[in-house]
């Protein structure tokens, strides 16, 4: 087994047990916390995989805002004792369904798509520059068109919050 | 393996060849990474040491004061007996707390500052990662501290830990913003994220030098927001110590406090050497283009003794400004940062990008 094989295994083990961890957890926060073990082991494969921009961005979105986002929210808004109430058979039947279902449609079809094998060597397969450049062309592959639609939708949503926020007030 | 105090590339390249020599790949990568672990555990324990005996004798020197005097040659064995101290100090077991967070918040904290440090250059070739993204990496891993914090505070099941942890939460997570923004600025500037080609590129000037006012701003902003981002005063708002007892650790005790005490100046030496790095060229010796005789005597200088002084002298600075400013409240850390530091940070940002596109800095 090589280095990396062993940190490949590593941060799936992490993965798996930790996302059965988030949504078995009593405890909101625990699950937060397990969660942030999941979002980070996931940034941890984007390294190993050598794209190191995604993984960064992975670290900084999910890691550094939405986690955050989430564990500020719980401590607005539960005390430590809390505890959520185990669900009961109505619940858990559906759910287990739903999500064997969601198990099989996903190994079904894993397993028929044929992965081409493509290995590509280098130390820099992220090169930001090119990123960059294709954020903002207008040309064939180019995202000027969705990055601007993105700025739009989140200006709205800015305008949105201030105006709910400013309306409690008076 | 020759071995240079200007450039430890070479001597870096003779022990890794050294090692997959002598040993299967698997087994070679291991032992360099424990070596690379060991190395940075005793140098973050070694500087954190020293910083909290810098900040006792500079906090008495602000204060008229002689400080730490009694043990050892000017109170300087005084740091190893605290840490003695805090080692065999009872771990106090919260009652009522959540035991499990309770323990992981230190060590998220720490995990944070020491993937930070990963990133920075010591010296030429003296690095542990050179990653194309190091800035980004830097922003990216030390955003992971706040959630540290954030735990620590809820899970001590105490009003004022919980007080803190929030302030802190809403005060980093504003500023890191700034921090970002003003990174931005200086990537703008040298075209690159990567940290030994952005400390290459102040070979003939440092960035703060040859990005004229822009760069000066984006250093002023970057400084400040900085040390709200380590939690260093005037900006202790998560600790302040007159009003929440301590704020996010009251409930820590022994080794646990130590952590936290640890990284709060720990974090302070990397906000310190980023800034030393890219504002003030790092490992760079003070060139000025052109003047080669200048320059050369510069380069006698050897590179870890220029990036040293230079990220002491910033937290020097840092030191200062805690002991000279009054603690903010939060509403106005809040005004400051959103009304003042942000709005500056944008329009600085189009003022640097016009001046490169007209191509008006060196």
């Amino acid at each position: 087994m090589t280095t990396n094989q062993l940190m490949f295994v590593i941060f799936s083990a992490v993965i798996i047990i930790f996302s059965i961890l988030t949504v078995t957890s009593r405890r909101i926060l625990r699950a937060a916390t397990y969660l942030l073990f999941v979002l980070v082991a996931t940034a941890g494969l984007y390294f190993l995989l050598q794209f190191n921009f995604l993984a960064a961005i992975q670290l900084t979105l999910y890691v550094g805002g939405i986690v955050v986002l989430i564990i500020f929210s719980i401590l607005l808004t539960s005390h430590l004792g809390d505890k959520l109430e185990a669900p009961g058979w109505k619940k858990t039947v559906p759910a287990l369904f739903v999500a064997v279902f969601g198990a099989v449609m996903c190994t079904i079809t894993i397993l028929q798509y044929n992965f081409p094998m493509e290995v590509i060597t280098g130390s820099d397969r992220t090169k930001i520059r090119e990123i960059s450049y294709s954020l903002v062309s207008t040309e064939k592959f180019g995202y000027a068109l969705p990055f601007e639609v993105i700025s739009i939708l989140l200006l709205a949503s800015m305008i949105g919050a201030i105006i709910l926020a400013k309306k409690r007030k008076d | 393996m020759d071995f240079s105090i200007y450039d430890f590339t070479s001597f870096n390249q003779g022990i890794d060849k050294f090692f997959f020599e002598n040993l299967t790949p698997f087994w070679a990568t291991v032992v360099e990474m424990t070596i690379i672990g060991l190395v940075f555990l005793i140098f973050y324990a070694l500087v954190a040491l020293f910083l909290i005996y810098a900040e006792r004798k500079v906090c008495a020197f602000m204060q008229n004061r002689v400080g730490p005097n009694r043990v050892g040659p000017y109170g300087f064995f005084q740091l190893i007996a605290d840490f003695i101290k805090l080692m065999l100090k009872e771990v106090i077991p919260i009652k009522n707390a959540d035991k499990f967070l309770f323990n992981l918040a230190p060590f998220i904290v720490v995990i944070a500052s020491f993937m930070a440090m990963a990133a920075i250059p010591f010296a030429k070739g003296l690095h542990a990662v050179d990653l194309d993204i190091g800035i980004l990496y830097v922003i990216a891993v030390s955003s992971m501290g706040v959630i540290g914090i954030l735990l620590a505070g809820w899970s001590s099941n105490n009003k004022y830990s919980l007080i803190g942890a929030m302030r802190s939460g809403a005060m980093i997570v504003s500023y890191e913003l700034s921090v970002g923004l003003s990174l931005i600025t200086i990537i703008i500037l040298s075209g690159t994220m990567q940290f030994s080609a952005i400390v290459e590129g102040q070979a003939n000037g440092w960035f703060i030098f040859k990005g004229h006012i822009p760069a000066l701003i984006a250093f002023v902003i970057f400084l400040i927001s900085s040390t709200a981002e380590a939690n260093r005063g005037p900006f202790d708002l998560a600790e302040a110590e007159s009003e929440l007892t301590a704020g996010f650790h009251t409930e820590y005790s022994g080794i646990k406090f130590a952590l936290f005490y640890m990284c709060e100046y720990m974090n302070m030496f990397i906000v310190s050497s980023i800034a030393a790095t890219v504002f003030l060229g790092g490992w760079m010796p003070f060139h000025i283009g052109g003047c080669d005789g200048f320059n050369h005597i510069m380069d006698f200088i050897p590179p870890f003794i220029w990036y040293l002084g230079k990220t002491f002298f910033l937290v020097w600075v840092m030191m200062w400004f805690k002991w000279t400013f009054p603690r903010l409240r939060i509403d106005q850390v809040l005004t400051l940062e959103w009304k003042y530091l942000l709005p500056i940070n944008l329009v600085n940002i189009l003022f640097m990008a016009f001046i490169v596109l007209m191509g008006w800095h060196f």
